[in-house]
């Protein structure tokens, strides 16, 4: 018999978002659950390295900054696919949620007065920083930022930020119950209940019921397999079981790739090394991304540089190597203080992977799968389209200020702010529900996961291996929905990907053992992850555009006459291939124009911006976007952008 | 410059893995050997994800970001403490022994429930910034010395794998022992200006025997720490601020001056 565990509040996933929405639900005095697949500060928010944007101006490269220049670089960022007002919501909050880390005992690295050299394009300069801003919290400059932004605590940011948040998570009291999975949710009628869960140390289902249940369990970037930055264990569980219960998820095919992922093992070395003046070299160890973007140099949005990356490798002046063609990120200038103090994280991964010594030594590195902006779509509240009572916060969602490129540190930055602003309305929307639900529902939701793994249990047959499943989709992915993608790849990439659809159906397990069994918890992760697949390559086929991370080399413009929108993806039961369709961005405050870095070849719209805001609420309630607490719109900061000091091409520093 | 091919060494490794399930009454301690071809860059991360893959599916074990940051993987490798992920097959002879870290309740094979610990030791030492008043989101934030962020965070890079505590000759004998780790981390809150914790308070947790006073100064876990943390520092620090509350008078040491001293020592 399964047990049964009843909460106000069902957080699914240990990592920031999760526990950041934890203590705003705990805080309001509810009961909150928070499971994890690994303890909370083993999750992929402790990977992060780099900086978490928030515009506080404290030092010289960053005077001038405030939230709505944030606003600005971000929509520039994600090609104007995100939706504006996540992004102004998002812009404004970012420094309040900066603080209040620094609060709960975040080490930020702090303004220094006085004379500070620092790399920029190339060149090593003097700055001094004023004895007014002594001690408040410095930042490191980032791809595609018009100012120094990036707070950060050397290169393990991710790392310190969550501690300080599982600080809280520990003082609040809250439970956490690691080492458990939700396999599926429970739901009726537009309803979401909670799920059922697998314990993954001794195998056992079990049913946790909850008022409200979000789902906050990162990227899925494993689908990409080995060419990931990814942990082991972002293999889109949530998205996964959100899609099941009839969620649609948001824009698959924008796909980040990271332009230094570590060579051979794909590990994240962080965009801060550029940003603090590190450069990248060809096998000629020219500095191609001067000439490539002379404006914004190796600090181009991370779509760009990559694309300009893989390009270099395409032309032959990739380094050649036993493990495949790559480029040089070279470090040795920075000097040995700043690696082993700022970037002292770098030093280590390049000591413990490669055996370098960044001080010493270029460091290879090729663009590597490293973000997944699309996932499941979300209002402005965090809550699902076409289901009540689920939420959905972080990288698992598309809630959406990325669009079609995030920049470097507004990630961390999102984990905190949606935390704390999806928190907010789970804790209001919890206070008002009750539990009031038939227990056969959850019976008859734990008998069908019951048979899942019973059918898995039955296939004793020779047939393909599931390991062979996921490398297959992987290769798949990374050949042909990469940095580059076309029509007749994506086409193939859609035939291949159905197939594996088809053929998790007929995978065998090797063994048929009873308990934790680490095969069958991944059997069962494997026809979600071959779904998302499919789901990325059809929106990649169908999108004839180039916009952000997704780049058509046969569609090299940006559309905005026929491609300003989202693609949602369903997939109806039993179905072999998704139903996918579209809604408006969003309410558009700036119009679609040039980014200031990247190509500039685009269709311009053939309405005006009133026009296309006239029908975004209409047509995103037709797609699922249920009614939120404060009308769409509410949060606009209408025309800000214009009577900023901030010129339309992102200010070049002199 | 790393441009040259990696040396590709063939070799047949053996693997001598430990195995037992706590949860199956019928499973009994004991060693299984594989063997594995070597490959290039191999880790161990990369060995045991193959071996289980093509040869045991049922092996248990815990890797998740696989960069040496999340902790996750701490095992013993041949007798000593470290973590998986970062340890290369071609740094290790080879026949290689893997056994579960000590200190820690079994899950199964070489996975331990360190979370538990962890959590654990959280709570004990109260491992969060105990604040003068409540957050004001319309504040400018506290300044903050760049020296004292600096410090802060070298105690903050405790990734938590347990090493320390399996290499721990005290904590392997006594469960109470707060252990290394949870030193490291009293220490790092101690420093925290924003933390308003008195030597007072602090005294109870961190002397006798469960503290300080029981490390009996093998220094194992200063050895194995995969982060490089000064863990000998971390001991004279403690040491000194709880004999400071014990004998007022002495003046109160700043782990920043001791860090200075012991950088002075050791040219």
């Amino acid at each position: 018999m399964e047990t049964l565990h009843t909460t106000d509040v069902l957080i699914i996933g240990g990592g920031l978002a999760g526990e950041r929405c934890a203590i705003e639900a705990a805080v309001a005095g509810l009961d909150v659950t928070l499971l994890s697949l690994v303890p909370p500060r083993r999750s992929h928010s402790c990977a992060a390295q780099g900086g978490m944007q928030a515009a506080l101006g404290n030092c010289v490269r960053a005077e001038g900054d405030n939230p709505t220049v944030h606003f600005l670089d971000t929509v520039r960022g994600s090609d104007w696919g995100a939706d504006q007002e996540v992004a102004r919501i998002f812009a404004d909050e970012a420094p309040v949620a900066v603080r209040e880390l620094a609060h709960w005992g975040v080490p930020w690295t702090r303004v220094r007065p006085g004379k500070n050299v620092y790399f920029e394009k190339g060149e090593r300069v003097e700055i001094e920083e004023s004895e007014e801003n002594a001690g408040l919290i410095m930042h490191r400059n980032f791809g595609g930022t018009a100012k120094w932004r990036a707070c950060y605590a050397g290169a393990g940011t991710g790392h310190a930020v969550l501690y300080a948040v599982d600080g809280e998570v520990v003082r609040l009291g809250i439970d956490v119950q690691d080492r458990v999975e939700a396999v599926s949710l429970i739901h009726e009628a537009g309803r979401c209940w909670g799920a059922v869960t697998r314990c993954l140390r001794t195998g056992a289902l079990g049913t946790h019921l909850a008022k409200a249940t979000v789902i906050a369990t990162g990227g899925h970037g494993r689908i990409y397999g080995r060419y990931t930055t990814n942990a082991t264990i972002n293999e889109g569980t949530g998205a996964a079981i959100a899609l099941r219960a009839g969620v649609p998820l948001g824009n698959m095919e924008a796909v980040q790739f990271h332009p230094t992922g570590l060579v051979p093992s794909g590990i994240l070395v962080t965009e801060g090394c550029r940003g603090d003046g590190g450069h990248l070299r060809n096998a000629s160890l020219d500095r191609f991304m001067v000439e490539a973007e002379p404006e914004k140099q190796e600090l181009a949005s991370r779509d760009v540089v990559s694309r300009h990356m893989m390009q270099q490798i395409q032309d032959g002046h990739g380094v050649e190597s036993p493990m495949g063609p790559h480029l040089w990120l070279d470090l040795r200038h920075l000097g040995e203080k700043h690696l082993r103090s700022k970037l002292l994280e770098v030093t280590e991964i390049c000591r413990d992977f490669v055996g370098i010594d960044p001080a010493r030594d270029m460091i290879p590195v090729r663009p590597t799968q490293h973000y997944s902006m699309g996932g499941i779509r979300v209002n402005k509240d965090g809550e699902a389209y076409g289901m009540h009572g689920l939420f959905a916060v972080g990288e698992a969602s598309c809630w959406d200020m990325h669009g079609f490129n995030r920049l470097g540190g507004n990630s961390l930055a999102e984990t905190i702010v949606a935390g704390r602003v999806v928190g907010r309305r789970v804790a209001t929307y919890a206070q008002h529900a009750s539990l009031d639900l038939e227990l056969g529902l959850a019976h008859r939701f734990v008998s069908e996961d019951r048979k899942r793994i019973e059918a898995w249990r039955d296939r004793s047959t020779s047939a393909a291996s599931i390991y062979q499943i996921r490398d297959d989709i992987a290769e798949v992915l990374v050949s042909q929905v990469g940095v580059f993608r076309s029509g007749e790849g994506l086409e193939e990439a859609v035939d291949a990907l159905s197939r594996q659809v088809e053929r998790v159906n007929d995978a065998s397990l090797r063994a048929c053992g009873s308990g934790a069994q680490p095969e069958l918890t991944f059997a069962l992760r494997l026809e979600g992850m071959a779904k998302l697949a499919l789901i990325t390559a059809e929106g990649a086929l169908a999108r004839t555009e180039s916009r952000g991370a997704h780049c058509r080399i046969d569609h090299p413009e940006r559309n905005d006459e026929s491609w300003l929108n989202r693609t949602l993806a369903h997939w109806p039961e039993g179905a072999p291939a998704p139903r996918l369709s579209y809604e408006p961005v969003g309410l558009l405050d700036l119009p679609p124009g040039d980014r200031g870095y990247g190509a500039t070849q685009r269709i311009e719209m053939n309405q005006s911006t009133e026009a296309y805001n006239q029908d975004v609420v209409r047509l995103q309630a037709d797609a699922g976007h249920l009614p939120t607490a404060e009308d769409v719109g509410t949060r606009m900061r209408w025309g800000a952008w214009s009577d900023s000091t901030h010129r339309t091409t992102p200010e070049v520093i002199e | 410059m790393s441009t040259s091919p990696p040396k590709i060494r063939t070799r047949k490794l053996q693997f001598e893995i430990f195995r037992h399930d706590p949860s199956d009454p019928s499973s009994e301690p004991r060693m299984q050997t594989f063997s594995l071809d070597e490959a290039p860059y191999q880790t161990l991360y990369l060995a045991l994800t193959q071996i289980r893959e093509e040869q045991d599916p049922s092996l248990q074990f815990d890797f998740a970001c696989r960069s040496a940051v999340c902790g996750s993987c701490g095992m013993m490798v041949n007798g000593r403490p470290v973590l998986g992920c970062r340890t290369l097959t071609a740094d290790l002879p080879s026949t290689i022994r893997l056994h579960p870290l000590p200190g820690f309740q079994l899950v199964g094979d070489l996975s331990v429930d360190t979370g538990k610990w962890f959590r654990g030791m959280a709570e004990r030492v109260e491992a969060w910034v105990h604040e003068r008043a409540p957050f004001d989101p319309e504040a400018q934030e506290a300044r903050m010395g760049d020296e004292v962020a600096q410090a802060i965070y070298d105690g903050e890079r405790c990734i938590e794998c347990g090493c320390c505590v399996a290499g721990c000759g005290v904590a392997n004998l006594n469960a109470n022992f707060i252990g290394p780790a949870g030193m490291n981390r009293i220490a790092r809150f101690m420093m925290d200006p924003r933390d308003e914790r008195s030597d007072d308070e602090w005294f109870d947790v961190v002397a006798g025997e469960d503290g300080v006073f029981g490390c009996v100064g093998l220094m194992a876990c200063h050895d194995v720490c995969p982060k490089d943390l000064p863990l000998l520092e971390v001991y004279a620090y403690l040491r000194r601020r709880a004999l400071t509350t014990a004998l007022p008078g002495k003046s109160r040491p700043s782990l920043l001056q001791i860090e200075a001293q012991e950088n002075r020592a050791t040219p």
